[in-house]
């Protein structure tokens, strides 16, 4: 199953609506990636707002992803994050540290604007 | 009430078919939606667990019912290597997997209950619980 990646203007946005398995997340690392060099995108927003359940190694792939894009010269923001989802990570002793997190795709957007302004 | 699911664990995809079971069990026993989250995390953390120490195991999932409380217990067993040092896999930050899995000490913060049985060689047997507020 194929994570779908849109571009509008400079910015990739991905909604991911799917259960995340292993193999799914991966791909999709890899497709972003290959995404943001196709098109010089200089900022991406990955929407989680359909996402019920993160664990350790779904947000182990997040984190590389982003850090991943940042080597590539581009910025990305996780946004959509589900209370529940904070709760369950905090608690499994996970933090997404040096990520940028939006409350949903319109923030997102804007916090890439400001990030990538001038 | 007293039926138990059992899911096989030998591939990655068996860790989604836990989680999805897990979530529909504790959707059917009204747990909320922050405790739903926990449970499915849970299980996931522990089917991985199997899936890379032991390669093959299972889960178990049942309803527990005491005090007019429901529960929903987590087995996950396998033949596997066991643990060698019980007390080092429950500090944080300790991992003999590069850091792949949160570890043990996450998934009993996320439950109620939880207790290992392992014997090095032999298998481990994780039991945890949580129950409805």
């Amino acid at each position: 199953m194929r994570i779908p990646i849109l571009k509008i203007k400079e910015y990739l946005l991905v909604s991911i609506q799917v259960e995340l398995d292993d193999q799914t997340v991966l791909e999709f690392q890899e497709d972003l990636l290959n995404k943001i060099a196709e098109t010089d995108a200089r900022g991406v927003v990955i929407d989680l707002t359909s996402v019920d359940m993160v664990d350790s190694f779904i947000a182990k792939v997040l984190g590389d992803v982003v850090t991943m894009t940042s080597l590539m010269g581009s910025v990305t923001v996780l946004s959509g994050i589900q209370p529940s989802v904070a709760i369950t990570l905090i608690e499994l002793g996970i933090t997404l540290d040096n990520v940028h997190t939006a409350m949903d795709l319109d923030q997102g957007i804007l916090i890439l604007n400001r990030l990538l302004e001038g | 009430m007293g039926e138990t699911i059992r899911i096989v664990i030998n591939n990655e995809i068996d860790i989604v078919v836990a989680r999805q079971k897990g979530r529909e069990l504790s959707k059917a026993v009204h747990f909320g939606i922050v405790d739903q989250s926990r449970i499915t995390t849970a299980i996931s953390e522990l089917a991985r667990n199997i899936y890379l120490y032991a390669s093959h195991g299972e889960i178990r999932l049942s309803i527990k019912e005491e005090n007019r409380k429901k529960g929903l217990e987590i087995i996950a067993e396998d033949k596997g290597p066991g643990i060698d040092d019980i007390r080092k896999a429950l500090e944080d930050g300790y991992t003999t997997s590069n850091g792949l899995g949160a570890g043990l000490p996450g998934v009993k913060r996320l439950m109620d209950t939880f207790s290992i049985e392992s014997v090095p060689g032999e298998g481990t047997k994780i039991t945890a619980l949580k129950w409805t507020k």
